[in-house]
C-alpha cells in the first residue's frame, strides 16, 4: 500500500530544472528540433504513435524529445495527452486493400498480383555500422522506374480465400458493438476486436518476446508472413453535423497477415488459418509479433490446447500495456516509507520470538535497532 | 433529379476535402489568395480533438478499435447562407477553417466554378505528383525472387 508524503517541493523544482538542464545537454551543440527527429528517427516516432496510442507525428516527436529519447517515458505522454482531447466519434473502418502500397513482401508466393516490393527496408543490409553517417551524408536519389502507376494491390489473403484454402476474416455483426478498452475495462473472456486493440498499442518488445516463444514450441502454430504492407491509406469519418463521409487525409500503416497450419473437422474441409497485426508507421517487427500473438490467442476459438504463456488471454493481455506496466513498477521507487515501517515491525516481532525459542539472542537484533 | 444533383455536389465537396486534406495549410492560402473571398462567419471556431481509428480484424473482417489520431474542426457559414465544414487530421486549426471555407464556396453558385477551375486544379496535381514519384520510387524496389531447385540425392 502507498501511503501519501508531503514535503520536498524545493529539492523537487530543482531536480526539474536540472532535468531539463541534462536534457538540452552540451549547450554548444545544435538542439535537436521536432522536425529532424520526425524525418530522421522516423521508426521511433512510429513506436511512440503506436503504443501511444495516438496518430500526431508532430506530438509523438515532442514527446521523444522531452523524454530524452526513454520511449516508455515517451508513450506514457503521448497516452496522458489524449485524455486532454475530446473525441469527435469513430473514423469509417480503414480499407487496407486500397494502400497505396510502399512496401510489400509475402514469404508463401514469390508471384503474385503487384509483385513484391521491397521499399525502404533494412532487409538485406549487411549490419555493419556505416561511418559514412557519422559526418553529415548525402545519400543518392532514390531510384525511380518512370511512369509507374501507384500501387493498389490485392491481399495475398485474399487471393488464398478466392479458393477457400484460409479461413475467411469474422463477418461484421451490426448488432455487436465494437469493443473499446478506453472506454471499459477489459475483462475475460475477450473476444478477439477487444484483444487486437490492447495487442496493437501493447508493448514491442514484450510481444516480440512472446511471439517468439510461440515459435520456439510454446503453443507452436506454424505461421509464414502471408504478406506483410506498409503505405498510405486514406482515412474517412461521417461526422454527425454533416451526414456524409468526409477524407480527413492519409496515414502510414504497417499490416501482417500471418499464414498458419491448419483447421478442419468431418464437416469442414482443412484451412489455413490466421493472424493479424496492424500499426501506425512502419512497424514490422510490431505487426509481425501481434500477428503470431493474436493468433496464439485464438486457441480457444480453434478447440487448441491453451497451455503456453502466449495462449493466456488473461496472462497476454493483462501484462501488454507498458505504461500500465512501467506505472506500477516504477511506483515503487516511490517513499514507502509507513509500509516498510510495519514489515520491520513485524520482521522484529518475528526475529524476536524466533530468538526467545532457541534462547540465544543474534547479534543481527542489536544491529537492526 | 434533385437527388443526383445534390449526390453531384456531395462528391463533389468530398472530393475536394480529400485534396485539400493532402495539402499544406499555406498552400491552400496560397491559392485561395487569388480569390475575391465573400463576406463569411465563424459557425465553428478551429477546435482539436480525437477520431478513434478503426481498422478490420484480417483486414477486410469485422471492425476493430486501432487507437486515435488528432484531428482539427472547423465551420463556416458565407454572407450568402452556404455552410462549410472542415475536418481534417492534425491539430491545425487554420487549415481546418480553410478547408471549411472552400468547402461552403463550393456549394456556392457564384464561387463554385471559380475553386474549381483555380484553387482545386494546383493543388490536385501537386498532391498527384506527389502520389506518382512515391510509386516510380517504390517500382525501382520491385523484385523477383527465383528459387533454386535442390540438386539430386
Amino acid at each position: 500500500m502507498y501511503v501519501a508524503v508531503k514535503g520536498g517541493e524545493r529539492a523537487i523544482e530543482n531536480a526539474h530544472r536540472l532535468l531539463a538542464h541534462e536534457r538540452r545537454g552540451d549547450r554548444s551543440v545544435p538542439e535537436v528540433s521536432l522536425d529532424q527527429i520526425s524525418n530522421q528517427l522516423s521508426l521511433a516516432v512510429d513506436r511512440v504513435m503506436t503504443e501511444g496510442s495516438l496518430y500526431d507525428r508532430e506530438l509523438a516527436s515532442l514527446a521523444i524529445k522531452q523524454a530524452r529519447g526513454d520511449m516508455i517515458e515517451a508513450i506514457f505522454l503521448l497516452r496522458a495527452f489524449r485524455a486532454t482531447l475530446p473525441r469527435f466519434g469513430s473514423s469509417e473502418p480503414i480499407d487496407t486493400a486500397q494502400m497505396q502500397v510502399r512496401r510489400r513482401v509475402s514469404s508463401t508466393f514469390k508471384d503474385m498480383p503487384g509483385g513484391q516490393v521491397l521499399g525502404a527496408t533494412f532487409d538485406y543490409t549487411h549490419r555493419l555500422l556505416d561511418p559514412a553517417l557519422m559526418g553529415e551524408a548525402s545519400p543518392e536519389q532514390p531510384s525511380v522506374v518512370a511512369e509507374a502507376e501507384p500501387g493498389v494491390m490485392p491481399r495475398v489473403t485474399d487471393i488464398l480465400g478466392r479458393d477457400g484454402l484460409i479461413e475467411p476474416s469474422p463477418v461484421e455483426d451490426p448488432e455487436h458493438q465494437v469493443g473499446d478498452i478506453t472506454r471499459d475495462s477489459l475483462s475475460f473472456p475477450a473476444d478477439r476486436d477487444l484483444r487486437l486493440q490492447n495487442l496493437a498499442r501493447g508493448d514491442e518488445g514484450y510481444l516480440l518476446a512472446l511471439g517468439y516463444s510461440t515459435q520456439r514450441g510454446y503453443g507452436r502454430n506454424h505461421p509464414f508472413a502471408g504478406e506483410i504492407r506498409v503505405g498510405e491509406v486514406s482515412v474517412e469519418f461521417v461526422p454527425e453535423d454533416l451526414g456524409f463521409a468526409v477524407p480527413l487525409g492519409s496515414i502510414t500503416l504497417t499490416e501482417c497477415q500471418m499464414v498458419n497450419q491448419f483447421k478442419g473437422s468431418d464437416t469442414e474441409a482443412p484451412c489455413f488459418t490466421r493472424g493479424y497485426g496492424l500499426a501506425f508507421g512502419q512497424s514490422e517487427r510490431k505487426v509481425m509479433s501481434m500477428a503470431l500473438v493474436d493468433r496464439a490467442l485464438r486457441a480457444r476459438e480453434l478447440g487448441e490446447d491453451v497451455k503456453a504463456p502466449a495462449q493466456d488471454e488473461e496472462f497476454v493481455l493483462s501484462h501488454s500495456d507498458n505504461v500500465q506496466s512501467t506505472g506500477f513498477v516504477e511506483h515503487l521507487k516511490l517513499p514507502h516509507y509507513v509500509d516498510f515501517q510495519s514489515e520491520l515491525g513485524l520482521l522484529r516481532k518475528l526475529r524476536k520470538e524466533f530468538a526467545e525459542a532457541n534462547e540465544a539472542p543474534t547479534p543481527m537484533q542489536e544491529a537492526a535497532e | 433529379m434533385t437527388r443526383t444533383r445534390s449526390d453531384d455536389l456531395q462528391a463533389k465537396r468530398q472530393e475536394a476535402m480529400g485534396v485539400l486534406s493532402h495539402c499544406q495549410t499555406a498552400e491552400i492560402a496560397r491559392h485561395l489568395d487569388d480569390v475575391a473571398v465573400p463576406d463569411h462567419e465563424q459557425l465553428r471556431a478551429p477546435e482539436d480533438g480525437l477520431v478513434m481509428l478503426r481498422g478490420r480484424i484480417g483486414g477486410d473482417g469485422a471492425p476493430f478499435n486501432l487507437s486515435e489520431a488528432t484531428v482539427s474542426r472547423a465551420a463556416v457559414r458565407l454572407g450568402s447562407g452556404e455552410v462549410g465544414f472542415g475536418y481534417v487530421l492534425g491539430r491545425d486549426g487554420a487549415k481546418a477553417q480553410l478547408i471549411a471555407l472552400c468547402d461552403a464556396l463550393i456549394q456556392s453558385p457564384c464561387y463554385a466554378a471559380t475553386i474549381e477551375t483555380q484553387v482545386l486544379p494546383p493543388l490536385r496535381a501537386r498532391v498527384a505528383a506527389e502520389r506518382k514519384r512515391k510509386a516510380e520510387e517504390t517500382a525501382a524496389t520491385k523484385v523477383d525472387f527465383y528459387t533454386l531447385v535442390r540438386g539430386e540425392g
